[in-house]
């Protein structure tokens, strides 16, 4: 490998939107100086030219759903060098994932005529449950400066430098006030890793919840507080069930609020 | 007898995963199947028992390169359901929100994903190296479409700021002024687009299609109108059931559409220009005239120039809506949940995308409806396989799978919404 070598870098997509990749694309000033510094060996999305692998990185959009996805995933990973996922989808199964709580064949009866024709896996699930991922980068959508952070980061050899607060924090340095708080809103903000810029807020609504769940986060006592301020049990599993709804943390709450759990703390 | 297998391996420079199977037999074309991998994900399924505000957020992640337009059908079909209508100044900000989606998914079609093609390049990264003035002009012109959906939406991919009944938020008075100075800069781009896009070596084809699209009675068409067709067909959006009907094939995950008394139709930028032609400004018709187009464009190659018309038009359109703009009384119209039906259809930028709900008392999705419109074209880009495979047997089997594949690129499919991975096989039996 010489030192001139631009690196190779690689997009797929599995069960998404395609929102994920298309930032790289709304990337509008800086997206002829990404690919002057690096070789865009395979993004469908983008280009009709594949070049083979291995690849230096690759960033892979999308959640697993069917038998042919997860084996596909697992020649990805023996390609790449670096693994990085894009978006709530390949980091928690996406909104794909409320499947996950119910039966699937009544869902493929409820959409389709004729149900044999779909091949289809019972959840919908995260790349991470199928290959080791080197990071997660958060969000529905994934934020395009963190992107650009992500790539850079693994030019350089480093740890991306992304945020590892909450919302309310966010909320906090922009100076919004809190919604919860002031009118009442019920907000994800607490329990809601920061990467937005604390939009909902600012936008006179309470947090859903786009970039998943930090880390050690109380759900519990968000959900009490929720129902402190009239959020029904019903809703209180909804706000649980968005785009992570399968992260491990959001899951548990939400099945705990559907069993009826933990509101006498309110 | 000869057999052909070419395998073309992902479709590219579409939004999904599709296949492409044309089978031969001495000169004429015996079959075609768009094949359609995308999995599945169930939106219409999980939306039931999900609360009417939750609707617009959810259906936005359909898809990430239009998720205006399934915010926009979604929540005037929800508006229907609960007899509110938005009007007035609110009316005039949703419309501004979809120019500015328009504008990003058009040229993000026209210059990164269909123009490569007539240029003999794989991707606009190659183009810009000998044409970078081209691309640097679509990237502030997609630029400015993202820009209008930042400031009214929230962000750009999967806005947060819609909402049933208007907005949450209105935007102030200085964000639109900024974006009027960065449209007018625009402007003038947009409509060298439409004529440079005019000089592009289209390869012939010309169909006698059925074109489909709304039609408003003085304003070329966003989300509300009357359904009309070249054919007599003239309906209220809540008919739609009565006349078209989705067919589950196996070679697709995405269900098809047809007319319910057969055949395939057209929806998307050459429905929309045929039909409302007259309703565009003089400025747009006039470029599309010195592009080479009249009222009607029969080439579906030549779509890209009508996607240039149309950003033009998006661009008029918003800055027209800015300098009209006055603030009103409150982001939005309170909508009280009560149980009913509705029905919803808006031009998505690549054709009509209507949506049904049927909602309870306490305004939570009993029954959900989506009917995107790639999922319409299905039926209608097998088509045009057959005819230009047929009409163009000299290719060979390099020229003619790219053109194959271009010609499926002409309907800018975008198959998350409905579908990625194409695979030509072409069998020849002599």
């Amino acid at each position: 490998m010489s030192k001139t070598r631009k690196p190779k870098l690689a997009v797929w997509k599995f069960a998404s939107c395609d929102g994920c990749q298309l930032s790289l694309l709304d990337c509008e000033d800086e997206l002829l100086t990404v690919a002057s510094i690096l070789e865009i060996a395979n993004f469908a999305e983008a280009t009709r030219t594949v070049l083979k692998g291995p690849y230096d990185l690759s960033l892979v959009e999308g959640s697993i759903t069917t038998p042919h996805d997860a084996e596909r995933i697992h020649q990805i990973r023996r390609m790449s060098k670096h693994l990085v996922t894009i978006g709530a989808c390949a980091n928690a199964g996406g909104i794909q994932a409320l499947r996950n709580f119910r039966d699937v064949n009544e869902f493929i009866s409820a959409v389709y005529a004729s149900p044999e024709f779909i091949s289809t896996l019972a959840k919908s699930t995260p790349i991470s449950d199928h290959v080791h991922v080197d990071f997660e980068l958060r969000g529905c959508p994934i934020d395009k400066k963190q992107l650009l952070e992500v790539v850079q980061a693994f030019l350089q050899g480093r740890k991306p430098r992304t945020p590892a607060h909450s919302v309310c924090v966010e909320c906090k340095l922009r100076g919004t006030v809190c919604v919860m708080v002031s009118k009442g809103m019920p907000c994800l903000g607490p329990v809601t890793y920061a990467g937005c810029g604390a939009l909902c807020p600012s936008y006179h609504r309470g947090c859903f919840g786009c970039f998943g769940p930090k880390e050690t986060v109380n759900t519990a006592s968000l959900a009490a507080w929720l129902a402190s301020h009239g959020v029904s049990r019903i809703d209180r599993v909804d706000a649980f069930r968005g785009f992570s709804a399968w992260s491990d943390a959001f899951r548990k709450e939400s099945e705990a609020q559907e069993r009826g759990e933990g509101v006498e703390h309110a | 007898m000869r057999n052909k297998t070419i395998k073309v391996g992902y479709l590219a420079r579409v939004e999904g995963e599709g296949g492409l199977y044309i089978r031969t037999k001495g000169g004429k074309v015996a079959d075609v199947k768009l094949n359609i991998f995308e999995p599945p994900r169930f939106f219409e399924a999980f939306l039931r028992g999900r609360f009417m505000h939750e609707v617009p957020d959810i259906t936005a992640r359909i898809c990430g390169i239009c998720p205006v337009a399934y915010q926009m059908s979604s929540v005037h079909a929800l508006e229907d359901a609960l007899g509110v209508k938005v009007t007035g100044q609110l009316r005039e900000l949703r419309r501004l929100l979809y120019c500015g989606e328009w504008i990003e998914s058009h040229v993000l079609h026209a210059f990164f994903l269909h123009a490569p093609d007539f240029l003999g390049y794989p991707d606009a990264i190659q183009l810009s190296k000998d044409h970078p003035k081209i691309v640097e002009s679509a990237l502030r012109m997609k630029k400015a479409g993202n820009e209008i959906v930042r400031v009214v939406g929230g962000r750009e991919i999967h806005p947060i700021n819609v909402r049933v009944g208007g907005f949450y938020r209105l935007p102030k008075r200085a964000e639109l002024a900024g974006l009027r100075e960065t449209l007018l800069a625009v402007r003038d781009e947009a409509r060298a687009a439409v004529l440079f896009t005019g000089t592009l070596p289209f390869p012939e084809l010309e169909i006698d299609y059925h074109f489909v699209a709304l039609r408003h009675e003085s304003e070329y068409p966003f989300c509300e109108g009357r359904l009309v067709s070249n054919r007599g067909l003239d309906i209220p959006i809540r008919e739609y059931n009565d006349h078209f009907v989705e067919i589950h094939v196996e070679h697709s995950n995405a269900l098809h559409s047809e007319m319910r008394d057969g055949g395939a139709y057209f929806v998307g930028p050459l429905a929309r220009y045929h039909l409302n032609h007259e309703l565009l400004p003089a400025s747009c018709r006039e470029a599309a005239a010195a592009a080479g187009l009249g009222p009607t464009c029969r080439n579906p190659f030549r779509s890209i120039t009508v996607r240039c018309v149309e950003t033009l038009y998006a661009i008029e359109e918003a800055i027209r809506i800015i300098d009209q703009y006055q603030a009103p009384d409150a982001p939005f119209v309170e909508a009280s949940p009560c149980a009913g039906i509705g029905h919803g259809c808006s031009e998505a930028p690549r054709g009509i995308l209507y949506h049904r709900y049927a909602i309870d008392e306490d305004g939570r999705v009993r029954e959900a409806k989506i009917v995107p419109p790639t999922s319409q074209n299905q039926k209608t880009i097998e088509e045009d396989l057959r005819a230009f495979v047929e009409k163009h047997p000299h290719l060979n089997d390099e020229q003619l799978t790219w053109q194959c594949e271009q010609a499926v690129r002409n309907y800018d499919p975008c198959i998350s919404c409905a579908t990625h991975f194409l695979r030509l096989h072409r069998e020849e039996e002599s």
